[in-house]
C-alpha cells in the first residue's frame, strides 16, 4: 500500500500517469457539460417564479461547488506536503489555487448577475454567504501572491501551505453561512433534509453540469500539476532524459 | 517522537487553535453576522434606534396597498409570530410579491412604522415548473394562507 503510494507520488511516474488520464477527464467532462447545457437550456422547464432567469444555476452552482472543492484540494495538498514533506502534494496545492480563484470569480459574477433582477441588488455587504465567498477569493489571491513573492520553491511551499491551512476554516463557514445566520442568499437546494427541492427535469441537467465541471476541473488540474512538476524537476536526470529522447528537439 | 509525528502534532494543534478562535469570534459577533433582524425582535424593541438596519420576513397575503399614481406602497411583514408595517417608495424587485420572503433596509419611525429605503426580495430554495407550482398551490393554499396571516403567539 505505502509502496504503491510512494510510486504514485514519484514525479516521473505521476507525470506519465497524468498524461494518460487527462484525455479521459477532458472528453467525459465535455460530454457531460454538453448534455447538461443543452438539457438545462432547452429541455428543463422555466421556474414558476424566476422564469428563464433561473438557468444561470447551471453555471453558478457548479462554479460555487468547485470554488470550495478546489480549496479543499489545495489545503489537503498543503497539509500533506507540510507533514509528509511530499513534493507532489505541494505541486498539487500550487496548481489548484488559480483554478479555484477562477471558479470563485465565476460563482460571484453569476450570482451577482442573477441577484440584480431577483433580489434587486448586485451585491450586499453584510450577507454572510456573499462575504465569506469573497473572502475566499482574497485567500486565493493571497496564496498566489505569497507563492510569487518567494523565490525558493521549498520556502514558498511551506509559507503558502500555512496560509492555505489557516484559510481552510472559511470553507465550512461558506457552506453553513446560510444556516447559521440570517441571509439574503437562500438555503441549500440540493444537500438538505428531505432531499433536493428542485424539479427532477431541472435537477438532472444540474447534476450533469456539476459532474462535467468537476471532470474538466480534474483535467485542468492534472495538466497544471504536470507543468508544475516539470518546472520543479527541471534539473533532474529524468526530465533531461525525457527531453533528450523526445524526437525533434533541438538540444 | 519522529519529526513527522512532531509536524503532524504541530499542524493539528495549530488547526484546532484556529478553529476554536474562529468559533469564539463568530459567536461573539453573532448579532453582527445576521443579515437582517427578525420581526419578532423588532416588535420586542430589540433593534438599533440610531442607525439603519435590515428586517426580514414574509410579505403578509393581502396586505399590500399601493397608492394610485405614486410609487408609494405599504405592506405588512411577518415572521409567522409577529407582524409589522413597512412603507417604501421606489422600484420593487421581480420576485417581490405577497407570501414571499422580503428583506427591507431602513429605519423605524416613532409610530412603529418601518420606513424602507431599499427592498430586496428573498428567494427560497425551491425550484419548480409552473404547472407543478400551480397544482401544488391548489392543495396547500389554505394551509399557507393561515401561516402567512401571522401567528397568535406574538408577545407585544
Amino acid at each position: 500500500m505505502w509502496n504503491l503510494l510512494h510510486r504514485l507520488a514519484s514525479p516521473p511516474h505521476f507525470y506519465r500517469l497524468a498524461a494518460g488520464m487527462i484525455p479521459w477527464f477532458a472528453v467525459s467532462g465535455l460530454l457531460a457539460v454538453a448534455y447538461g447545457a443543452y438539457a438545462g437550456l432547452f429541455i428543463a422547464p422555466p421556474d414558476y417564479q424566476q422564469g428563464d432567469a433561473f438557468r444561470i444555476i447551471y453555471v453558478h452552482v457548479p462554479s460555487a461547488y468547485l470554488s470550495m472543492m478546489a480549496y479543499v484540494i489545495m489545503a489537503t495538498g498543503a497539509g500533506i506536503g507540510l507533514i509528509w514533506r511530499m513534493k507532489l502534494a505541494h505541486a498539487v496545492a500550487a496548481a489548484a489555487a488559480p483554478l479555484g480563484a477562477w471558479f470563485t470569480f465565476l460563482a460571484l459574477v453569476t450570482g451577482s448577475i442573477w441577484g440584480r433582477p431577483m433580489w434587486g441588488t448586485w451585491w450586499e455587504w453584510g450577507d454572510p454567504r456573499l462575504t465569506s465567498e469573497l473572502v475566499m477569493l482574497f485567500l486565493y489571491f493571497g496564496y498566489i501572491a505569497l507563492r510569487g513573492a518567494i523565490d525558493d520553491t521549498a520556502k514558498a511551499d511551506r509559507a503558502s501551505a500555512v496560509l492555505a491551512l489557516v484559510g481552510a476554516v472559511n470553507v465550512p463557514i461558506i457552506h453553513f453561512s446560510v444556516e447559521w445566520w440570517s441571509s439574503l442568499h437562500q438555503g441549500p437546494t440540493l444537500i438538505r433534509k428531505g432531499g433536493p427541492a428542485i424539479d427532477s427535469a431541472m435537477l438532472y441537467p444540474l447534476l450533469a453540469m456539476i459532474l462535467g465541471f468537476t471532470l474538466l476541473f480534474g483535467a485542468l488540474l492534472l495538466r497544471r500539476v504536470r507543468t508544475e512538476v516539470l518546472y520543479r524537476e527541471r534539473r533532474t536526470k529524468w526530465v533531461r532524459e525525457m527531453i533528450l529522447s523526445t524526437p525533434g528537439n533541438n538540444l | 517522537m519522529t519529526p513527522r509525528r512532531q509536524r503532524m502534532l504541530a499542524v493539528g494543534l495549530a488547526a484546532s487553535g484556529i478553529i476554536i478562535a474562529t468559533a469564539l469570534t463568530l459567536e461573539a459577533l453573532k448579532d453582527n453576522m445576521m443579515f437582517f433582524i427578525s420581526v419578532t425582535d423588532v416588535v420586542a424593541g430589540e433593534y438599533p434606534a440610531d442607525r439603519n438596519f435590515r428586517i426580514g420576513g414574509l410579505v403578509v397575503d393581502g396586505s399590500m396597498q399601493r397608492e394610485t399614481g405614486s410609487m408609494d406602497i405599504l405592506f405588512r411583514v411577518t415572521d409567522l409570530r409577529c407582524e409589522m408595517s413597512v412603507t417604501y417608495s421606489g422600484v420593487l424587485p421581480d420576485l417581490f410579491r405577497e407570501g414571499q420572503g422580503v428583506v427591507a433596509h431602513g429605519r423605524m419611525d416613532r409610530s412603529g412604522m418601518f420606513i424602507a429605503d431599499r427592498i430586496m426580495a428573498k428567494h427560497d430554495e425551491n425550484y419548480m415548473a409552473p404547472e407543478v407550482a400551480a397544482s401544488l398551490a391548489e392543495n396547500v393554499n389554505e394551509q399557507t394562507a393561515d401561516l402567512v396571516q401571522g401567528g397568535p403567539e406574538c408577545d407585544s
